[in-house]
């Protein structure tokens, strides 16, 4: 899908995200809203995934489980779910449709919500590619948060030793947590060097542009010998003013007068894509 | 005198099917050694995956292989795989419900005087109270090598705890009854007795012994060899309660939520009856061997036959 498109989709999936949320009662809107770019562009223009018993095709964990709400959009949007079922169900009593990601529902490779778990099951997932010679990538997208976990460097450590370059690791990098700022809860900068010296390629982008995200992704396949990570620099709650940098919205759920100021603040944004 | 740990087993068995099954993986964490699979790391360098000492990424790294359609292995001692990956245990095996056996090596107190951090006396209960995740405590070489034959056989996640040294046979190669998650019935089957004696793991062994002596005593006993202590063998319990006076379960685990408290959870609902739990203490084990700490907490054949008489004084 060409970047213009994307853009103009992608508030389209804002505001089925928002409107999961508010059937549901809760979620964490703040980085719904800062992951989506990366999971969108990846599913539409990167992910190899055309039938989901396939087993040549590329894997993703979602291992910032807590983003549900996004990838609920954007499964539904590549048809694995359907986006009425998941509005009317999401977080109600007895439904599959839960608040991290549940792989007994299609397209949902694995279960998460425990942080620090995504990257090394990913690496699983590389080694045995690569040791079956087979083609296909492994994705998995993190918080920055979610760095501060031990288990992450685990993983890291791993992927840069078996020089795992069908493997692909966003950070969705918005620099909020719920506490506050993530460098105040526990400092993660230099954070490319990090990377860097655990052997990775890092490419560094703005991920609330839907062009950088899209070239990043293609970057990342270029790369050999060494895992790619894309720190993502992203902006909790992208979208509207009213949630945009603030960690108070990190799962905010909005009454109804804040509601509408979102889905104003989504459509002029579809507009203003629309004009660009 | 057998000379084999099941350690070594496990890897023999996993080295003569990996000769046909490439989808065969073993992890081990700085543990090759340790867990006896350096001849399987040798043999199959493309199907063994070393992650260094980092019990949490062998976990997830095996549930990543297992969700590509691998039959992973994952091998580090017991004391850590069951707590320092508990975590993984529960999420990334257990609830996605992957093709993960955790094997845990030098289980109970197998590193005897490396002190409570080197002992696993929790991993039954840690590891039972997970959905979806099976416990197995085989009792001599012979079961191990059925119980990881059968293991091969399905694609759901385990954890199997073996010890560090050699355990004196119980079965023979030809003579080895074993129906996965059924207990076997090591003595008086269907007889009335007085104790019936149900023990995991190498206490399958000195309850074996301790029957003997109490027989000698003119005290009956049954022995079941409860190796699948989840999911417990219900029915075998039931049974072996129905036919005898006293219960005793024998375990190298604490007093809490290990085959003890299953076994007395089961008779509480279905038979009422006396359980009388014979474990090592809700302490930090005294520094020994394992044959030095087991007779010192009673759980050797005269340890457990002389428990046995007490009570039924």
């Amino acid at each position: 899908m060409n970047i213009h498109d994307l853009e103009l989709l992608s508030w389209d999936l804002r505001q089925q995200t928002l409107d999961i949320i508010m059937a549901g009662g809760g979620g964490h809107i703040g980085g719904d809203m800062s992951l989506i770019n990366a999971l969108l562009v990846l599913y539409e223009n990167h992910l190899n995934i055309s039938t989901a018993s396939d087993p040549d095709r590329d894997r993703f964990v979602l291992s910032k489980g807590h983003s549900m709400e996004a990838y609920y959009a954007v499964l539904c949007h590549k048809g694995f779910l359907d986006l009425t079922d998941v509005t009317a169900r999401f977080s109600r009593f007895g439904s599959p449709y839960i608040g991290h990601p549940n792989n007994k529902l299609p397209g949902i490779e694995m279960n998460s919500g425990s942080l620090g778990h995504g990257l090394p099951v990913c690496v699983g997932m590389a080694l045995a590619g690569k040791r079956s010679g087979k083609g296909y990538r492994v994705y998995t997208i993190m918080g920055d948060g979610e760095l501060a976990e031990g288990s992450v460097w685990e993983g890291a450590m791993a992927a840069g030793h078996y020089c795992l370059d069908n493997l692909c690791a966003v950070v969705d990098r918005n620099k909020l947590q719920i506490s506050g700022p993530t460098e105040d809860v526990m400092s993660h900068e230099p954070l490319a060097e990090r990377f860097t010296a655990f052997g990775w390629n890092v490419i560094e982008i703005n991920g609330d542009r839907i062009a950088e995200v899209d070239q990043a992704y293609c970057q990342a396949k270029e790369v050999k010998g060494r895992p790619t990570v894309i720190i993502s620099n992203t902006t909790k709650g992208y979208g509207s003013p009213l949630m945009e940098n603030k960690a108070g919205w990190h799962h905010h759920l909005p009454d109804q007068k804040e509601y509408e100021q979102l889905k104003r603040d989504f459509a002029a944004g579809k507009e203003r894509a629309r004009h660009e | 005198m057998n000379n084999v740990p099941n350690r070594q087993v496990i890897c023999e068995t996993l080295m003569a099917h990996a000769e046909t099954d490439p989808d065969i993986f073993v992890l081990c964490s700085d543990s090759r050694g340790s867990a006896s699979l350096a001849p399987f790391a040798e043999r199959f360098p493309a199907q063994f995956v070393e992650v260094g000492i980092a019990e949490q990424n062998l976990v997830s790294i095996a549930a990543g292989l297992a969700a590509c359609g691998k039959k992973a292995f994952a091998a580090s001692p017991a004391c850590f795989l069951s707590a320092r990956s508990y975590e993984q245990a529960k999420v990334d095996c257990a609830y996605s419900n992957s093709n993960v056996k955790l094997i845990g090596i030098s289980g109970g107190v197998s590193y005897g005087a490396l002190g409570m951090s080197h002992h696993s006396a929790q991993d039954i209960a840690a590891m039972s109270a997970l959905p979806n995740m099976r416990v197995y405590l085989p009792s001599d070489r012979h079961q191990t090598k059925r119980l990881i034959q059968a293991l091969l056989r399905d694609e759901k996640p385990a954890y199997i705890r073996v010890g560090r040294n050699p355990v004196e046979d119980i079965y023979t190669d030809k003579d080895c009854p074993f129906t996965l998650d059924k207990a076997v019935w090591l003595r008086g089957r269907e007889e009335r007795v007085k104790a019936a004696l149900i023990a995991c793991g190498e206490m399958a062994r000195p309850a074996l012994e301790a029957a003997e002596l109490l027989e000698k005593a003119g005290i009956t006993a049954s022995v079941l060899d409860m190796y699948c202590v989840k999911p417990l063998d219900k029915e075998a319990v039931i049974q072996a309660a129905q036919m005898a006076d006293i219960v005793f379960t024998v375990e190298e685990h604490s007093p809490y939520g290990g085959l003890g408290s299953m076994v007395a959870q089961i008779l509480g609902e279905h038979c009422p009856k006396y359980v009388k739990c014979l474990s090592l203490p809700d302490a930090p084990v005294i520094t020994g061997t394992s044959p030095e700490v087991f007779a010192h907490y009673g759980l050797t054949g005269k340890g457990i036959a002389a428990t046995v008489e007490g009570v039924l004084k």
